[in-house]
């Protein structure tokens, strides 16, 4: 009787399978190591990012209090009240206060003036961490006299040394140091906004203190004991809510730096793992093409009756193998970048980074590293178990494709959750991760779609009467075992990334630009008292310049909101526990509002109906810009009560308007019609068109020294700063980019490496046959150049789609993209491809077909 | 004397963009255990996809396979691997030694797949019958056509197999070679007194068995005794 029941319970020999891995990976190793060196960078990169966040997080907690320099720093908008500066008088142990604002400062030696943040400052802060100067004793000095510190880069740019003379509104102060560093404040703030510290006690005489200019009060306390701190918060808090004060301790500090960099650290994370997904398809591609070429092996030893797991567990062991020594690599390396990521992002961070090996970093790049190599394995992987033996006696058996593998959708299933998971864990909302992903999934299917579309398109249209080597060339291009898909693919999203990411800075930078249209105005002075008012003007036509608008400006705080003070709301907000009272906002701070008959170009009416005059005896009806009104929680219909510098003024919001804010004129949150602050204490605004930089500067300087109380902002200066900002972002950017292009090379270079076999065989076919190298040579330079022609075209194509809906939704700006780049872009890919291609098949022009056969037998 | 392998009834088709394709038409006949049988035909007449059947490769459409008593056909993939590991020496007519493994550890991989250990002397025992002692260390690469076949035979029997199929085991081989192959393959057959079947086209090769099966357009058309002097 037959035996049906055959035992084939066979216990699994785990030493065999690992010395047989070990065996048939022999004559791959190399090979395998391509393949896996594309997630290296990947890996390098992410373990750069986590270790650049662990030793930032541990540095912001031990450098927290050199972060605020105190324990405590309490800060308003508005001067307190008398009573109000009683108390603050009375906290701490060691007190000091400071005084900043935006204003001119114009250097004497140099004539020239520009805009800066002036810090008038009294007492001994920073009581934890130094003003860094140089030299280092005028942090202490300059208190002593009328000198200032001056930021390094201003005193850079106007050519100044100390001992030279500076005038910031009326007075006339020595420079007693260059500024290197002032506490928690990065390299970058400062090229924003240059800071000069002055000795508090000649603030008045600048006569910058004025009715109307934005002068923001900091008090910096020391406490002896830490818990002092929370206690005097907590007994102060409902004043210093009603008053408009904010406050921030160490623990703040250290929880909104964190917050910050979290930010900078989701970007770098993101663009790390984008890099890393680029190698995994390049490492799901390779492999793939491996296992076909193990399609022999794998059937023979089934023939012998190695079974379908053992076989699975062969090729699992290989890639695990060779994919955590990749991970090591990629540890490695990025432990070492690490070093560099400080030096990159320096003029960002606002504490000294001491950059530590983060061995959770590097088990964090281990496991990814590990989990990616395998889960973008196991589609191929996969398809071993379905490798019949049939194929050792038969080459034309190929069952691989012919079973549908229910395993492999669900290993799909799981990149895309691992994919949207990893996300997820970097952007920490699950809209944002899944608004990536899915970027990045639309990204990979329209490449996948394009290169199957060409594919179809070549084989139809490709004429017979076309010259051989070319129709060869674009026949490898959809015969099988071609690669259009995967280097299309992988090609094509280092493109997209790379020209977004230099499209959407054009955008950027465009947007200003465009504004130096003469009609627009291209200089803003503003803090110009009534009393300025008419001679500012006159100076302004002196100087041949067009006064294209005055726009007065009245301050003025809320009191109440639908009949409810600051007071009230904390009260009711209280009961209902609700956490975040965002009306209470709204109470704080000063608000500078216009009136106006009309609404402006940049104002768009969004809802209610615009009221321009108001009769008298009838309610005002004031509008909001929308995201202002949203965020004080407050719609069309609703009261506000202002207090316009004493005199309470009842209001209605009658309508909301959106705002373009990215104009060089001024915009306003609150815009009151014509009749009604006419009267109230007020300063003005003046926009007009400066033609040249050298008019811009004679005129700054006039400005400056008639009316040193006035401010001035022009797109030169706006321009510079942007172009510094942009190149110090660029920098990161394209550092973080850096590993993407270099990964997309790699994966270039794996791929056409893991395809060589197969047109090696035909390459030395056809030298058999009597083709020349010169034929051979450009049947695989066209099949490479057409490749990087389609690949880089389509990831153009894609990215100009990319940036153009960045620069529509998101920055709401023009897009008109530099050609010229996108050709530089469309040339240099291609080459690059068609170089890498023609160089991996080099052996079979160099040597006799014969060696070759032999070697790829 | 016993049969080590019942075919009855046996059919191939394939289903191919909707047409129907038979390979194999109803075939049956029988193996005695220790005999020597080649299967002859045509390309194209269904040798190899009845080689395949035979060894447990492949399942049939229709009808019964029956290798040592073991019921193929209702063995799962993995069941029929571990027949053939048991059972079953294979020789190809492309050698299908693994490229990555040199000569002995192509040899010694079926033992090792059984578990077995010390193996190494038995496979450099085959190895020397075989006249390749001293090509153990040596990879496929580096052997010639012949001695890779005689390499592919050291690995046939080292398992020492009830059966052994051999799929046009000179088809790459030039006459010489040839010659010299199969006289090890028929005398480490009868060494070990293993049951061979052997499909070719060669009918001096078919000529050295006991018996001859011929195949035509998926049917057996004849099916001879070979007495030999």
């Amino acid at each position: 009787m037959p035996d049906h029941k055959f035992d084939i319970k066979r216990p699994v020999n785990y030493a065999w399978l690992l010395k047989m891995a070990w065996r048939d990976s022999r004559k791959n190793r190399s090979r395998l190591f391509l393949f896996i060196s594309s997630i290296v960078l990947g890996i390098a990169a992410l373990v750069a990012v986590y270790s650049f966040r662990d030793n930032l997080q541990r540095d912001i907690d031990n450098q927290a209090k050199e972060l605020t320099g105190a324990d405590l720093v309490i800060d308003s908008r508005r001067a307190p009240k008398e009573t109000v500066a009683a108390l603050l008088d009375t906290l701490g142990q060691q007190r000091a206060r400071e005084r900043n604002f935006v204003s001119m400062v114009y250097f004497i030696k140099g004539a020239g003036s520009r805009l800066i943040q002036v810090r008038a400052l009294e007492g001994n802060y920073p009581f934890y961490g130094t003003i860094e100067t140089s030299p280092v004793t005028a942090a202490q000095t300059f208190k002593q006299g009328r000198n200032a510190l001056v930021d390094k880069t201003l005193m850079l740019q106007f050519n100044a040394a100390v001992g030279d003379s500076i005038k910031i509104g009326s007075v006339h102060f020595a420079i007693a140091g260059n500024l290197e560093s002032v506490p928690g404040q990065s390299g970058i703030a400062s090229t924003v906004t240059p800071v000069v510290y002055i000795p508090l006690r000649y603030l008045e005489q600048t006569g910058l203190n004025q009715v109307g200019s934005r002068i923001q009060y900091r008090y910096f306390y020391k406490y002896d004991r830490l818990a002092a701190v929370e206690r005097d918060l907590k007994r102060h808090q409902r004043l210093f809510n009603k008053e408009g004060l904010d406050h921030e301790t160490v623990a703040t500090k250290k929880a909104s730096t964190g917050r910050a960099f979290g930010n900078l650290n989701k970007f770098l994370a993101l663009s790390g793992f984008i890099a890393l997904l680029l190698g995994c398809v390049g490492v799901g591609s390779a492999i793939h093409v491996y296992i076909k070429e193990k399609l022999g092996t794998i059937a023979t030893l089934r023939c012998l009756g190695l079974n379908a797991g053992e076989a699975f567990l062969i090729y699992l062991i290989q890639i695990a193998v060779i994919g955590f020594i990749g991970a090591i690599a990629g540890a490695v390396l990025g432990t070492l970048v690490q070093f560099v990521l400080p030096l990159v992002l320096q003029d960002f961070i606002p504490i000294d980074i001491s950059m530590q090996i983060s061995w959770m970093a590097i088990a964090q790049g281990l496991a990814i590293g590990l989990i990616i190599s395998i889960l973008f394995a196991l589609p191929s992987l996969l398809s071993v178990r379905n490798i019949s033996p049939l194929n050792a006696i038969r080459a034309s058996f190929d069952s691989v494709v012919a079973k549908r593998d229910p395993l492999k959708w669900m290993v799909y299933g799981v990149i895309v959750l691992f994919v949207y998971g990893f996300t997820y864990l970097q952007m920490n909302g699950w809209i944002e991760a899944l608004v990536f992903m899915m970027g990045i999934l639309i990204a990979f299917l329209l490449l996948a779609g394009l290169s199957k579309l060409l594919m179809l398109i070549l084989k139809k249209s490709i004429p017979d009467t076309m010259n051989y080597l070319w129709r060869q060339g674009f026949a490898n291009l959809y015969r099988p075992n071609n690669q259009t898909l995967m280097l299309t693919v992988s090609i094509g999203l280092s493109t997209v990334f790379i020209v977004t990411l230099y499209l959407v800075q054009g955008v950027l930078l465009n947007k200003v630009s465009l504004s130096s249209d003469s009609s627009q105005s291209n200089m803003v002075l503003f803090d110009i008292q009534t009393s300025q008012k008419e001679a500012l003007a006159g100076l302004t036509r002196q100087y041949k310049l067009p006064v294209l608008g005055q726009v007065p400006i009245v301050t003025m705080r809320i009191e109440e909101i639908n009949g409810k003070t600051a007071e009230e709301l904390d009260r009711a907000d209280s009961l209902q526990q609700k956490g975040g009272n965002s009306a209470l906002r709204a109470f704080r701070g000063e608000i500078r509002a216009t009136y106006q008959a009309d609404l402006r170009g940049t104002e768009e009416l969004v809802e209610g109906k615009w009221t321009g005059s108001t009769p008298a005896g009838r309610a005002v009806k004031i509008s909001l810009e929308k995201g202002y009104a949203e965020r004080i929680n407050v719609k069309v219909g609703d009261k506000i009560v202002f207090n316009v510098q004493g005199l309470l003024l009842p209001t209605e919001i009658g309508s909301l308007r959106m705002v373009d804010w990215n104009t060089v004129q001024p915009n306003f949150r609150v815009v009151f019609p014509t009749g009604v602050l006419e009267q109230a204490p007020q300063f003005y605004v003046l926009m007009t068109h400066v033609p040249t930089e050298k008019v811009s500067a004679d005129f700054q300087v006039a400005v400056v020294k008639s009316f040193p109380n006035v401010s001035i902002i022009n797109l030169g200066m706006i321009l510079q700063i942007l172009n510094d900002l942009l190149t110090k972002i660029n920098f990161v950017i394209r550092f973080m980019a850096g590993f993407s292009m270099a990964t997309g090379w790699i994966v270039l270079l794996s791929a056409v490496m893991s395809s060589k076999g197969q047109r090696m065989r035909e390459s030395v076919l056809l030298r058999t046959l009597g083709a020349n190298r010169k034929q051979i040579l450009t049947i695989t330079a066209l099949e490479y150049l057409f490749l990087g022609v389609l690949a880089s075209a389509a990831g153009i194509i894609l990215a100009l789609a990319a940036s153009w809906a960045v620069a529509a939704f998101s920055l709401n700006a023009t897009f008109a993209p530099d050609i010229l780049p996108l050709i530089v872009f469309f040339i240099v890919i291609p080459l690059l491809v068609m170089i890498t291609g023609i160089y991996s098949s080099r052996s079979v022009l160099n040597h006799p077909p014969l060696e070759i056969l032999r070697k790829e037998a | 004397m016993e049969n080590i392998l019942n075919i009855r009834n046996v059919s191939k088709i394939y289903q191919n963009a909707g047409h129907q394709l038979t390979v194999l038409d109803n075939i049956s006949f029988s193996i005695q255990t220790g005999s020597t049988v080649s299967i002859t035909g045509p390309s194209g007449s269904g040798k190899t996809t009845l080689l395949g059947l035979c060894a447990g490769l492949d399942r049939s459409s229709s009808g019964s396979v029956e290798l040592n008593q073991v019921a193929l056909d209702q063995l799962t993939e993995d069941q029929r691997a571990a027949v053939r590991n048991k059972y079953v020496g294979f020789i190809f007519q492309n050698f299908q030694l693994l490229p990555t493994l040199t000569a002995l550890e192509n040899v010694m991989v079926p033992l090792e797949l059984r578990g077995e250990k010390n193996i190494k002397s038995h496979a450099m025992d085959l190895l020397d019958k075989v006249g390749l002692a001293d090509r153990s260390g040596h990879y496929p690469v580096q052997l010639s056509g012949g001695e890779q076949q005689r390499v592919s035979l050291a690995r046939a029997f080292s398992n020492k197999p009830a059966i052994l199929f051999a799929d046009e085991p000179t088809g790459n081989l030039d006459a010489e070679t040839s010659d010299k192959v199969i006289k090890l393959m028929f005398d480490l057959n009868r060494e070990a007194g293993t049951t061979l079947v052997i499909v070719t086209h060669d009918l001096d090769l078919a000529g050295k068995t006991n018996r001859m099966i011929k195949l035509k357009g998926g049917v057996i058309i004849s099916d001879l005794e070979l007495s030999h002097a």
